[in-house]
Parts: C-alpha cells; sequence; structure tokens
C-alpha cells in the first residue's frame, strides 16, 4: 500500500516546488505567472482534497486503533512516524476541504506577491495536516511549530493596518506556549524512553509527574484553542489577517489546541485531567459568557465573530474534560462544525471588505436590498453561529451540554445562557448589515455574490445542513475511537 | 619522553605548521602566487581534516597530547569551518582594495591553534593552544588597519583576551601547585576522592578563563565590540570554530582532570548557562546593528552549551558537541549573508538595512530567514535539534529542573522577539534602495549552509550524533 499519509502531508510541498519552479523561469510580477500560480495552488489542494476523500472511504471505522501507520527510525530514538484514528481523520479531512476554498477566496483580494502567498498557503496546510497525522511526539511538535511561521508571514505580509503587531503577538503567545510544551515533551521522553505517541499514550506517568506535565501542555493548548484568560491574541490576529488567513485560523489552527487535549492530555495524563476538570469548566464558562458579552460590544466585524469563535470553542473544552463519549463526540462536532460555520462568516466578511474595504459595522445597513444572495448565505451560517437546530452549529452545542451536564451541572447551566447570548449578538449584527434602508449612499453600486463566491459558499453551505441533519455520518467515523479513549481515562481515574 | 609514535598523533598539527609556514614564504616572496595562497590553505585545512579521521590515536608526548575521538570529530568540524572561512575573507578583502596573503595564513594559526587546544592532555599544551589560537584572532579582528573600528575591534579582544589568559594561567598554576601536576589523568588521581580547595580555587579560574573565551555571561563584555568592530567574515570566522575548540578543551579539562569534583563545577555552569541566555536574550532585545545582535546571540547560544557541559554525562557532552557544531553552521552562515550584501559598496548591518531584502535579494533573505529561525530553535531548522538534545540530556541528568528548564527555553522566546523583527524588516517592509549582486562565493556559502540548516541536517543528524557519542565517550563519561 502506498504511504497514503505522507502522500496527503507533502502533496502540498509539490506545489510550492512548482510555484518556485514557476519563478525561476519567470518573473515575479508576469500576470500569466501569477495566474498560473494560483491554479498550480488551487489543483494541488483539490488533490489533497481527493486524496484525503480517498483515506476516508478506505479507513475502517470499527478499528479503534491507528491505521494507514508508517513508520521509519530516524536519529537519536526519534521515529519518522504517522498515523491516523477516527479522531484525527476527521481534522484532515476538515483542512483539505477548507483549503481550497481559502485559495479561491483569495483569488482576486491578494494583489501583491501573490506567488509567496500561495506557497505559504500550501506550506501551512501541509504542516497543518502534519500535525494531526504524526504519531511521533517530536514529529508533531515540529509539525505543530513550523506552522507558526507562515502564519507569521501571512499576518505580517498580507494583514491590515496594524499587521506587524498582530503578527508578532500571535507567534509570542503562541511560541511561549509551545516552549513549554517542548520542555515537558523532553521530559517525557526522558522519563518514559520513547517518543511514541501510542506507546505514551498507554504509559503510566505518576500523578505528580502527571501534574505539571498536564499544566505544560495546557499553556500550549489553551492559548492555541484559544481559552480565556489568554485568548487576547485571537481578535488581533484575526482582524488583521487576510480573509482566508481568518479562515484557517479559525477553521483549523485553532482545532490544533482541542486536539491537543483529546491526543495528549486525557490519555497520556489522565489524573492530571481530573483534577484540573474543575478549573478547565470555569475557564470554559467564562469564555462562554464573557466573550460573548465583548462580542456584542465590538464594531467589527470581524472582531466580533472572532471573539464568537472563542465562545464558541469554550463548549469544545467543556465537552473534552466532561470525560464521556456524549461530551467528546459533542466537542469533536463542535470543533468541525465550527471550522465550516466560522469559515464561512470570515468569508462572508471577506465578501463584503472586498467591495467596500472596511468591516465596520455602523458602515453597512440594508444590504438585502442589493445583495439578496448574500443575505441568505449570511443567514444561514448566522444561524448556524447560533446553533439553530438542523445546522451543524446545534449538534454540537447540546451533545457537550449534554455530556457535561452529568458531571457538572452548574457548568452547563452557566453556559447554557452562552447560547441565548450567541444569538444575541449574532443576530444584533445580522440585523444591522443586512436589514434595513440603505443609509450610506457608498453602499448604492454594491454588488451580490458572483459566481466564484457562490461557488465558494456551496459547499460550506452543503457541509453544515449535512451534517445538521445527518451528524451520523461523523459518529460513525469517531465513534470507536472516542469509546476507546474515554473508556482508558475511566479507567485511570477510576483506580 | 618523546618517540617517533607521539609524533604521529601530532600530524593533522604538523601538516598545518608546515603548510603555514610554506604559504607564508610563498607569500611574501612570490608575490604573484600570492592569490593562489588560499586555495593552497584549502588544501592545507582539506589534508590536516583526512589526517585527524584516520590518523592513529592514543597519547603522546608524556601526556600532553591526546588524540582520540574527540579530539578527531572537533578537529574535522574546525578545519572545515576555516575552510569554508578563507575563501569568504579572502575575496571579500581584495574587494576592498586588500590583495593580501596573510588572511589565509592567519587561519591556518588559528587553527592549529585551536586542534592543539582539542587534543591538549595537560595544562601547557591547552595554554600554549589558546594562546596561539588567541593571538591569531587578535591580528585577524585589526585586519583592516585604517579602519579605526577594526583596530578599536582588535585591541578590545586582544586586552581582555590577555586577561583571560592572565586568569587561565594563574589557575593552572595554583592547580598544578596543589596537584603536583599539570596533566589531566595526573590531576584526576589528586582530585579523586574530595580535591584540596587550593586545587578548586584554580579551577574556579579556569573555568572563568575558559568563560572569557567562549564569552559566556558574565565574562560576555568584550563581545559586542569586538563582533560589530571586526571585519564581517572574519566575524565568520571566529564566532564559529574557537567556540567549538573552546567547549571541547572545557569538557576535556572538566571531564577527565576534574571529573571526580564534579559536584563542584556541575552548579558553577547551570548557573553560567542560565546567565547567558538571559543575557543574551534580553541584552539582544536593545541592539539594532546586526552583528552586535548576533554576539548576543551567540552568548545565548554558547550559554545552551554550556547547560548541555554541565550534565556532566556523555549524553550531555554529545547534545553539547552537536549543538556547538550545528550552531557553527547557522552563524557562519548568517554572517557570510552579511559579508555578501552591500549597497553601493557599504557594508550593510543594520536592521533599518535589511528593509524590504526579500525583495532585493531573496535567496540572502530567505537564507537569512532560516539561520534567524534556526537559532530561535524553531523546527525543524538544525538549531531546534541543538536545544532539544541539549536540554532531553540536561533534564534526564537531573540538573535542571522544571522551573530552571522552562526559564531557559523561556530565554528562547524573549530572543524570539529580536529574530522575528529581522524577519519582519526583511519581509514586511519596504526595500531603501538597490542593493549590489552579492558575490558568488558568498552566496554559495550562504545558501548552501541554510539548506544544510534545513533540510540536509535532518539526515546529517543521523552521522553527527553517532560522531559526537563516540567522541563524548572518549572523555571518559558514561
Amino acid at each position: 500500500m502506498p504511504p497514503i499519509l505522507s502522500l496527503i502531508t507533502f502533496a502540498p510541498i509539490l506545489g510550492v516546488a512548482g510555484i518556485l519552479a514557476l519563478r525561476l523561469l519567470g518573473k515575479a510580477d508576469d500576470p500569466k505567472t501569477v495566474e498560473a500560480s494560483k491554479w498550480i495552488a488551487l489543483v494541488t489542494t483539490l488533490a489533497t482534497l481527493a486524496l484525503s476523500v480517498l483515506l476516508v472511504v478506505q479507513f475502517n471505522p470499527a478499528d479503534n486503533g491507528f491505521q494507514f501507520v508508517e513508520e521509519t527510525p530516524w536519529f537519536a530514538g526519534f521515529s519518522y512516524r504517522m498515523g491516523v484514528d477516527g479522531i484525527s481523520v476527521l481534522f484532515v479531512l476538515l483542512t483539505a476541504f477548507l483549503m481550497p476554498l481559502c485559495i479561491a477566496a483569495s483569488w482576486k483580494s491578494i494583489e501583491k506577491r501573490v506567488l509567496e502567498y500561495m506557497i505559504a498557503f500550501l506550506m501551512l496546510e501541509s504542516l497543518v495536516i502534519g500535525v494531526f497525522c504524526a504519531l511521533d511526539i517530536v514529529l508533531f511538535y515540529i509539525f505543530f511549530e513550523f506552522g507558526l511561521v507562515p502564519m507569521f508571514l501571512i499576518i505580517g505580509i498580507w494583514g491590515g493596518a496594524r499587521r506587524v503587531y498582530a503578527a508578532f503577538k500571535f507567534f509570542l503567545y503562541t511560541l511561549l506556549g509551545s516552549v513549554l510544551m517542548l520542555a515537558a515533551i523532553l521530559a517525557m521522553i526522558g522519563i518514559s524512553h520513547t517518543s511514541s505517541i501510542p506507546e505514551l499514550m498507554v504509559y503510566h506517568f505518576t500523578p505528580a509527574v502527571q501534574t505539571w506535565l498536564f499544566l505544560a501542555f495546557f499553556a500550549s493548548f489553551a492559548v492555541k484553542m484559544p481559552m480565556w484568560p489568554v485568548h487576547t491574541w485571537l481578535p488581533d490576529a484575526h482582524v488583521e489577517a487576510p480573509t482566508a488567513g481568518s479562515v484557517i485560523l479559525a477553521g483549523i489552527l485553532l482545532k490544533m489546541g482541542g486536539y491537543g487535549f483529546m491526543r495528549f492530555s486525557l490519555p497520556m495524563f489522565p489524573a492530571a485531567s481530573h483534577l484540573f476538570t474543575p478549573l478547565i469548566f470555569a475557564l470554559s464558562v467564562i469564555a462562554v459568557v464573557y466573550t460573548s458579552l465583548v462580542a456584542f460590544r465590538q464594531v467589527d466585524i470581524k472582531k466580533l465573530i472572532a471573539y464568537s469563535s472563542v465562545a464558541h470553542m469554550g463548549f469544545v473544552t467543556m465537552g473534552i474534560f466532561s470525560g464521556n463519549a456524549t461530551g467528546e463526540q459533542g466537542a469533536l462536532f463542535q470543533m468541525l462544525s465550527h471550522g465550516l460555520i466560522s469559515g464561512a462568516l470570515f468569508l462572508c466578511v471577506g465578501v463584503v471588505y472586498d467591495r467596500m474595504h472596511t468591516r465596520e459595522i455602523a458602515f453597512y445597513g440594508g444590504l438585502v436590498n442589493r445583495m439578496p444572495w448574500y443575505a441568505a448565505v449570511f443567514m444561514l451560517f448566522t444561524m448556524g453561529n447560533v446553533g439553530l437546530p438542523g445546522t451543524s452549529g446545534f449538534v454540537g452545542e447540546i451533545l457537550t451540554m449534554t455530556g457535561t451536564y452529568g458531571v457538572s451541572t452548574w457548568t452547563v447551566i452557566i453556559a447554557a445562557t452562552g447560547v441565548i447570548l450567541s444569538a444575541v449578538y449574532a443576530l444584533n449584527l445580522y440585523r444591522a448589515v443586512i436589514f434595513g434602508t440603505i443609509t450610506n449612499e457608498k453602499l448604492a453600486g454594491i454588488t451580490d455574490l458572483d459566481w466564484r463566491e457562490v461557488a465558494i459558499f456551496a459547499p460550506l453551505i452543503a457541509g453544515t445542513l449535512a451534517l445538521g441533519v445527518y451528524p451520523g455520518a461523523v459518529f460513525n467515523l469517531t465513534q470507536a475511537s472516542v469509546d476507546h479513549l474515554v473508556q482508558a481515562y475511566q479507567a485511570a481515574i477510576g483506580s | 619522553m618523546m618517540s617517533s609514535a607521539d609524533l604521529g598523533l601530532a600530524y593533522p598539527e604538523l601538516i598545518l605548521a608546515i603548510g603555514a609556514m610554506a604559504l607564508l614564504v610563498t607569500g611574501a616572496f612570490a608575490p604573484k602566487a600570492g592569490r593562489y595562497v588560499g586555495w593552497g590553505a584549502v588544501l592545507v585545512l582539506a589534508a590536516a581534516a583526512v589526517q585527524a579521521a584516520t590518523g592513529p590515536f592514543g597519547r603522546g608526548f608524556s601526556g600532553g597530547m591526546i588524540a582520540d575521538a574527540a579530539s578527531a570529530f572537533a578537529q574535522v568540524a574546525i578545519f572545515v569551518a576555516s575552510a569554508v572561512a578563507i575563501p569568504l575573507g579572502q575575496r571579500w578583502f581584495e574587494r576592498r582594495g586588500m590583495h593580501n596573503f596573510e588572511f589565509p595564513v592567519l587561519v591556518l594559526l588559528a587553527a592549529l591553534g585551536m586542534a592543539m587546544m582539542v587534543s591538549a592532555g595537560d595544562l601547557i599544551s591547552l595554554y600554549v593552544g589558546v594562546e596561539l589560537q588567541s593571538l591569531a584572532l587578535y591580528v585577524l579582528a585589526a585586519m583592516q588597519r585604517d579602519n579605526a573600528k577594526a583596530s578599536e575591534a582588535g585591541l578590545k579582544y586582544f586586552v581582555l583576551g590577555a586577561l583571560s589568559s592572565g586568569l587561565l594561567l594563574y589557575g593552572a598554576s595554583l592547580i598544578y601547585g596543589f596537584a603536583g601536576s599539570t596533566v589531566f589523568t595526573d590531576i584526576a588521581v589528586a582530585v579523586k576522592g574530595g580535591a584540596h580547595t587550593g586545587v578548586l580555587f584554580g579551577l574556579v579560574f579556569l573555568i572563568c578563563g575558559l568563560a572569557f573565551k567562549v564569552s559566556a555571561a558574565p565574562f560576555h563584555m568584550w563581545t559586542p565590540d569586538v563582533y560589530e568592530g571586526a571585519p564581517t567574515p572574519v566575524v565568520a570566522f571566529f564566532a564559529a570554530a574557537p567556540k567549538l575548540a573552546a567547549m571541547v578543551l572545557f569538557a576535556r579539562v572538566l571531564a577527565e582532570a576534574f571529573g571526580g569534583a564534579i559536584g563542584q563545577w556541575q552548579q558553577v555552569l547551570v548557573a553560567l548557562g542560565l546567565i547567558s541566555v538571559a543575557v543574551g536574550a534580553f541584552a539582544g532585545l536593545a541592539q539594532t546593528n546586526l552583528k552586535r545582535l548576533w554576539a548576543y546571540s551567540s552568548i545565548a547560544n554558547v550559554g545552551y552549551a554550556i547547560i548541555g557541559l554541565a550534565a556532566g554525562n556523555a549524553e550531555g557532552v554529545t547534545a553539547m558537541l552537536v549543538f556547538l557544531v550545528l550552531y557553527m553552521v547557522d552563524v557562519t552562515g548568517f554572517f557570510a549573508c552579511l559579508a555578501a550584501l552591500s549597497r553601493q559598496g557599504n557594508s550593510m548591518e543594520t536592521l533599518e538595512d535589511m528593509a524590504g531584502l526579500f525583495k532585493e535579494q531573496p535567496g540572502i533573505a530567505l537564507a537569512m530567514t532560516a539561520f534567524s529561525l534556526s537559532a530561535l530553535g524553531l523546527p525543524p531548522f538544525s538549531g531546534f535539534w541543538a536545544k532539544v538534545f541539549v536540554f532531553k540530556a540536561a533534564m534526564g541528568a537531573g540538573i535542571l529542573d522544571e522551573t530552571a528548564a522552562v526559564l531557559g527555553l523561556v530565554g528562547s522566546v524573549v530572543a524570539a522577539f529580536y529574530y522575528l523583527r529581522l524577519i519582519k524588516v526583511m519581509w514586511f517592509d519596504g526595500a531603501v534602495g538597490p542593493t549590489d549582486k552579492p558575490p558568488v562565493e558568498a552566496r554559495v556559502i550562504a545558501i548552501g549552509l541554510a539548506l544544510f540548516s534545513f533540510p540536509v541536517v535532518l539526515g546529517a543528524l543521523k552521522w553527527i550524533y553517532p560522531a559526537a557519542e563516540r567522541a563524548a565517550h572518549a572523555f571518559g563519561l558514561a
């Protein structure tokens, strides 16, 4: 069997090589070269998507272990080890699904240094997929950490007015979390004499060691997630990033935090996870309620959606640390759904930003008169964001809350107010931007969605509705792995 | 007693010494052949490297000289680094109208000194090696005679270097006085089962002297000034190989002579290492001159290497050796980039000079980005592996508890700010003006080393790591 995971991970690098070859052959600012580079990027990401679909088709949902495992020894005891289980395969698919949309969304809005932009995105795709496939903890760290560089460049080069500040804040916040994780990784290797993730998942660290290892990993994942109070880099990064950058940030990079909790914190440090569950619940509900209130007061559309992301991630952390299958499934589903919905919402902002070059809520109003299709699309994703039944947003929220209810009722009661608050800010945003009459004469000439934008939104709409109506498709995939995770966790904390 | 077998151990040094003299004579009496002196020096270094790698191993000259896996490892690395510096420097001086054959000869003499340092088996040959290396470097730093800053750098280097040599000698004399011998193995016997206070006193002076040579804080004051003033390709040379030589010497003295007193020096080294990391990280924040910036970066990086040494076991010394070899690549590469850049004939040395460099010189800018990320310790670049090995060893040996390890790593986050600032200036800002076409040799060296930093390192470590492991075992460490 061909090493399909390596193929998926490094397929985007082939695209990078293609664009570099173009750059060496022709001039960087030649319109033909620029056009060709976009097509190379699009075709590469579509090919990666095709490979990922193939992966999911071949994936055996009944098997609760790692599949498609590849292993080659490296140096100093490390290995190049790849593999996916029901949890990670989902994220591989999500990444591969969002990337072509990002390339398409940047087709016209990126005008300067297009080749570098496409290279940065392809590299980012490769690294993110690598994060989800790596089964060696050092390899994981390489992918996890190096992903900062393309994102740093994407924000810093193609971002808005305060892009440099946002890029530095993003990088340094995340780096600080990561080096703490690195210290923990090295300690784990020192104690257990293995860097293999499957072996570490069954290794028993003593509770005292678990505590500090947990905290070090927590520092990294909490920043990535982001959890309150280390979320402040996110609104800045989102606001300044170009549209596609925001989509990737919200859609995929944040998920690395949740994935990390499920892959490392719960299975490797169950006792510490159990110990810190009350803290995580507290931080989660603060995130849900506080950032929802903050979101309500925003004047910038992107910032509002960014804060709403933090609130939605609060449900995810809550579900993960509930420690039962319902909560885990809900958290996974919520991450997947948020990847689609928040990605789509950032694309919605991108649509009007490309036309008007402002994201101020007050600037808009009455868009329904000029952009009926846009209003309909925006409506669907706003509803998804609120968690309306029938959209994917509903399933995740209800499951995380059901799962947590038995563990901590008060947490759920407080978090449930977040559902109402999300309706308040999201509908308020929708009212302010879409409804009413056009008062700003600059909006008089604004045009509705063109075919390219429709093509970008169509798969997202299909995904949001399909998952909302038939979430079982996802649960089939994740069931065995989640059950396995929960059983091991419960056995560990029960003893 | 010296025998002919002893002479075989010194073949690499002899090749260098005879080669340097022959080239000196050639340069002095056949001016037309002067421009080939550089290539001659590279050949001499290559021959010495082959000899060092294959040559007979053992101890000779009454214990004064050791040829083993450690000296072979270090010598090969030193000779390669010197050979890279020669074309870089000679062409750089030629473009500035200085057609001198002394540069390659001085590099050879410095390499000879370093070769002696890493194979020193007693305090006398230690001192002779250190001095030979240092004297050649003082002259190299001041080679641009008509440049006030270079002369200042040379003088500063000389005065402070002399001070550190004084400390070294004083320490050596104390050790000799109380232990009764200058040979490392005899000292080891004397300190076994508890060292005399006088010996420890001497050891402290010895450590201070060597810390001066590797520019570990708080003995780092000379570094930024000398780096700033000295000609860029010279910095590319003396920021790399001499650090390795001094650290290998450091490791040999501590492991072979003072292995029995590990409890006495371990904490000193941990403190030196962490202070260097902190000073390098925080003081670097205020720098706008890139040569000064990398001086502080080198202080921080030496701190990491010292932490590896402080582990005091074979894994720690292996980590230190791997760290230094990988760091040599970064630092040589970075200064090769600086040597390659000029704007209308003027050197580009400050942060502002680099504005928009990515547009002007994408290759050099990418290489500088790679070296910066590597020095910052970002995976998958070589600097990341270097740090991983050091911290793994230090934590495994139990000399760093969680807090100290975290502090050391947090230092790299602080330092991240200045590396990122450089990347930001090169990638985000607009260009200030056209740059000259980079000379071919500097470009080849810079880009070649950048490719080593990633991805070649991933394959190369398969060879470097076991070699370093063998070297570490040669010190008799477990």
